[in-house]
């Protein structure tokens, strides 16, 4: 055998042994080319600023504002003078360590944030010192921004997606921002845009290295749609400075339309405070109040009885039912008897009353009697029940109203089955339920369904499903355009809306009253169990082509006229006419302070809690 | 026959225009490796391909000076350039430059030099001197009577005794190579064979607990005995290579534990599929993997690949060169490589083969050899069928040492090649 053999042999079988293992590595085994990809292959996302929303004028809501992370690579970041950050950032020395660990802890390659959400002035001195940190980097996001502040619960607030949210809605990613509240909630879809995606190469230590195929599947982000808000912010501004030191909540709706102009809920908090670094601790603060609960939207969620106003409805389903017409009277003696029951009244009347004196004096009596006569005009209390429960409910009350607001209440109207549970029987009789008449008992309104009544009167007998917002980008909301109509036929409505002018020329609110705007309105008292009565009142301006209609709850304000009329009346005047007339009204109802009120009622009920209190 | 005829016309162009090829697409893989849109010129001395471009240059100087050299000189030369180079190895544990732990390199300002590059032919030359007769003319290409055994092992050895302190592996292992030419010479094919058997049981012994390797030897050196027991000293022979082999399983777990450093336990372990940590010592071997498979038949395209150009497999300039290939020109790419590297060594031996000296011979079969060695351990390496040992593709990998290390070894038998004729 040749000497060369050997060595011959052994390249040969070093060259087959190669082509072999690379014929499988390359063409065979599938699994290096998946490997390859996740190793070099980044998908990025790319944030679509969210819409933009402006109020009924134009004026912007919401904005965007950039921001300014500080991340850090680890592995990157080479000796530095860490005073001179901290100044520069404005954190502790000690804390920059910390963070500096955690992230070291999390990834030596991978950004982490050590600085989250600076300023523009933080971010602009930075940025000129930056070269002197290496291994530090700036990143950009988009903030919101209420330039105007105000409309807090209306506009509501963006927060980072929690991970129940994300498993409901896999489109989110984690570190998302998502309506928490408000239209940013209601119209999420609309606002958020769509996100764009970026693939780019990476290298081993997570640096990017160029895009991806020259960007031939990237996506660019589509930015999230402006909206148009039905709310009128200067007015809201005014109404929620009207309502400082009240709680309670105002609606104002334009009737020809169900567009939301206002929507105060009291107290509130300047929506600023949730964007930015203090975000956490302010949004601790303001969830951890339970005494004034801001973040509570009253206007949406609270539900109260209604009062008088409620009265309005029965005279409409009185007269709708033809149990009692224009000219029929009823007499008050100090209040509604029947039997052993006694509903008292403050009216001052004893001779008979027609309807619309009957609205403007507010008298109890008339009301339990015209409620009575609905009840009994059908051959059982239970058949009457229904057919009442059955008109009021066409006003919208008692349910939802499929409107596009991010949360509500249905509030309650009894009806026949409702009472034959709550009192075990079926044999009650109409006066077992009188206090329907007068809008208390069992009956729950939201503010927002109690500007829809208001509304809905001003129409003569329809409403637009209330909405609050009028447009998104280019194209109108179309799905609010339909008019609901009550059962109460039109006709019947010319007179009670007299009756609630001279609510204001002759009635209980004529303190309120104005020369140059016929008003209408109702004011309201509504007994509750915490403290004083509930001051309410709803009302529409003008009497004929109604621009606006209001209600207006000022909790443990005594009775209607003495805070929520003034108010509204205040109100409907700055929005019909751009000026006030009445300056030292404005003072006094700005001025007023109620919160003795609410100390009070907090003590009563700390007291109960604590029965051996008492000797 | 003597012609006195252009030395041009005697070289051997087949090789010559491999070793083109090759110094080619080196250069193209290392220009992908690194490649990065702000340095985009060619010439630019500030990124690695810019300066393997003077390497390059520096090479095309050498293969002139060495064309225009006397064929007869680097005979007569041999001993004195295997002293300056032995001294200028030892130097550099004096005052090298520690390089990734590796004391192995001198600093020139922005120069490094890599002393046991050059050492490779150095140590090939005196060899061939030595085998070759130790100075005489070879005049009649009769066999002459092999020299001092001792001072053959010596030869080599010593340049390993410089290198193993660096310390450096890869390149101490080299020098196994230089067992070729000594087989060619008239060394006992079994000395090759027993230790490519002990590198075996080595590997086995890590593998498999000592006891069942040493009670499946018996048993096969009893079964053995049995089917020579008609042959004459068989017991004496299997009796010899079982007590041999039982050393060296032994030996190999104490080696193993206490002599190997830990880097090359970890490269062994991860070898033999004892650890499986992708991302930790193992890193350099799945991700070279990656980059190899990810390329296909046909591979992602020059400047395409992902897992070269961003640093995800490491050293890919210099040991890991194969991996661009692999990435960017797929299987295709990496099949022409490995058939000119086959297609050279075939060559140069055939070349040696020729020679009418037995210094050419010899010295034709160091070139193949060392060439060999690095060709089969680097791409063995870089495809997962050998522990990382770094060492460089020759002629491919990044480096002025190594490029012109193997310039010169490789163009001194070209122009011994050229010379034959001029020898009687």
């Amino acid at each position: 055998m040749k000497r060369s053999t050997l060595l011959f042999g052994l390249i040969g079988t070093t060259a087959l042994l190669f082509l072999i293992r690379l014929f499988y590595l390359q063409i065979i085994d599938d699994s290096y080319k998946l490997n390859a990809d996740s190793n070099a292959i980044r998908k990025l996302k790319l944030y679509a600023p969210r819409g933009t929303i402006y109020d009924r004028e134009g004026r912007v809501m919401v904005a965007n504002k950039p921001a300014y992370d500080l991340l850090a690579i680890p592995n990157q970041v080479e000796t530095f003078d860490t005073l001179k950050l901290c100044t520069l950032v404005g954190i502790e020395p000690r804390e920059l360590r910390q963070k500096l660990r955690d992230a070291r802890a999390y990834s030596r390659f991978k950004p982490s944030p050590i600085v989250q959400q600076m300023n523009q002035v933080d971010y602009a001195r930075l940025g000129e010192q930056l070269y002197a940190f290496k291994g530090f980097y700036i990143q950009k996001r988009t903030l919101r921004r209420y330039p105007e502040g105000g409309a807090a619960n209306v506009v509501g607030f963006v927060g980072e997606v929690t991970d129940a949210y994300i498993q409901k809605n896999p489109e989110y990613d984690r570190g998302d921002l998502h309506g928490v509240t408000g239209i940013e909630k209601s119209y999420e879809k609309a606002l958020r845009g769509i996100k764009g995606t970026r693939y780019v190469l990476v290298d081993v230590h997570n640096r990017e290295k160029g895009s991806f195929r020259n960007g031939l599947y990237d996506t660019t982000a589509v930015p999230g749609v402006d909206l148009v808000a039905t709310i009128d912010l200067e007015l809201q501004r005014y109404a929620e400075e009207l309502m400082r030191n009240k709680r309670g909540s105002i609606v104002a709706i334009e009737p020809s339309t169900g567009e939301i102009i206002l929507l105060v809920s009291s107290p509130t908090f300047d929506p600023n405070l949730l964007v930015g670094r203090a975000r956490s601790a302010n949004y601790n603060a303001l969830e951890r109040d339970s005494f004034a609960k801001p973040l509570y939207d009253r206007a949406l969620l609270a539900e109260y009885p209604p009062g008088s106003p409620f009265k309005l409805i029965n005279a409409l389903v009185g007269l709708q039912l033809g149990v009692m017409d224009t000219l029929k009277t009823y007499t008050c003696h100090h209040g509604f008897h029947a039997g052993s029951l006694h509903v008292a009244c403050h009216c001052g009347t004893s001779y008979p009353l027609r309807l619309i004196p009957g609205i403007a004096k507010s008298c109890n009596n008339f009301f339990c009697s015209t409620f009575r006569d609905i009840i009994n005009s059908r051959p059982t209390s239970r058949e009457g029940m229904n057919t009442w429960s059955e008109h009021v409910k066409s006003f919208g009350l008692g349910q939802f109203l499929d409107n596009d607001l991010p949360t509500g209440r249905k509030g309650f109207v009894p009806d026949a089955d409702y009472y034959n549970k709550a009192f075990g029987y079926t044999q009650w009789k109409a006066v077992s339920t009188i206090s329907l008449g007068i809008g208390q008992g069992e009956l729950l309104l939201t503010p927002l369904q109690m500007a829809n009544v208001a509304a809905t009167i001003a129409n003569r007998g329809y409403f637009y499903t209330p909405h609050i917002v009028r447009s998104a980008g280019d194209t109108a909301i179309a799905r609010f355009s339909k008019p609901r109509r009550t059962l109460v036929d039109p006709k019947h409505f010319e007179p009670v809306v007299e009756g609630m002018h001279q609510v204001f020329e002759a009635g209980t609110a004529r303190g309120s009253r104005i020369e140059s705007i016929p008003m209408c309105g109702k004011t309201g008292t509504a007994e509750n169990p915490h403290g004083q009565d509930h001051s309410i009142f709803i009302a529409f301006a003008p009497k004929d082509e109604p621009k606006i209609a209001i209600s207006i709850i000022v909790e443990n304000g005594y009775w209607g006229s003495r805070w929520a009329a003034p108010i509204a009346s205040l109100l409907m005047e700055r929005y019909l006419h751009d000026s006030i007339s009445r300056p030292e009204l404005e003072k006094r109802m700005m001025e007023g302070d109620l919160s003795q009120e609410y100390l009070q009622n907090a003590d009563r009920r700390l007291v109960r809690k604590k029965p051996g209190a008492e000797p | 026959m003597r012609e006195n005829r252009s030395i041009f016309a005697n070289l051997d162009w087949i090789s010559i225009l491999i070793y083109f090829i090759l110094v080619f697409l080196g250069w193209i893989s290392i220009y992908s490796a690194v490649y990065n849109e702000e340095h985009n010129r060619i010439t630019d001395l500030s990124q690695e391909y810019g300066r393997q471009l003077v390497f390059i240059g520096g090479s095309f100087v050498l293969i002139v000076l060495i064309l225009f050299t006397d064929g007869r000189l680097f005979e007569k030369l041999a001993w004195p350039v295997y002293g300056i180079s032995l001294l200028v190895l030892a130097g550099v544990l004096v005052a090298g430059t520690t390089v990734s732990g590796a004391r192995s390199w001198y600093q020139f300002g922005g120069f490094s030099l890599q002393p046991s590059e050059f050492m490779k032919f150095a140590t090939a030359l005196a060899l061939s001197k030595l085998l070759s007769g130790d100075g005489r003319e070879n005049r009649t290409g009769a066999r002459k009577k092999m020299p001092n055994k001792a001072l053959i092992a010596l030869v080599i050895l010593l340049p390993v005794a410089f290198i193993l302190p660096q310390p450096d592996l890869g390149s101490a292992l080299v020098y196994t190579a230089f067992l070729f030419p000594l087989h060619r010479e008239g060394m006992p094919a079994w000395v090759i064979f027993s230790l490519m058997w002990a590198g075996a049981l080595f590997l086995l012994s890590l593998l498999i607990d000592s006891t069942w390797l040493m009670g499946g030897m018996t048993a096969v050196a009893l079964g053995a005995l049995w089917f020579f027991r008609k042959e004459r000293g068989s017991w004496l022979v299997l009796g010899v290579i079982w007590v041999l082999s039982l050393g060296v399983a032994l030996s190999v777990d104490y080696a193993f534990n206490n002599l190997l450093e830990d880097r090359h336990r970890n490269r062994i372990n991860i070898l033999i599929g004892k650890a499986e940590d992708p991302t930790g010592i193992g890193y350099n071997t799945n991700q070279s993997m990656i980059a190899i498979g990810s390329g296909g038949f046909a591979g992602k395209g020059f400047l395409q690949g992902t897992q070269t150009k961003f640093d995800f497999v490491p050293e890919q300039s210099t040991d890991f060169i194969f991996c661009t290939i692999g990435e960017e020109f797929g299987f295709l790419g990496s099949l022409l490589v490995v058939l000119l590297f086959s297609t050279l060594l075939v060559r140069l031996i055939l070349l040696a083969e020729r020679q009418r000296s037995s210094f050419g011979r010899i010295y034709g079969y160091c070139v193949a050899s060392v060439l060999f060695l690095h060709f089969a351990v680097n791409i063995a390496m870089t495809i997962g069928l050998a522990p990382v040992i770094g060492i460089p593709l020759p002629f491919f990998s990044y480096g002025g040492s190594s490029l012109w290390g193997f310039t010169l070894l490789f163009f001194i038998f070209i122009r011994l090649d050229a010379y034959r004729m001029q020898i009687l």
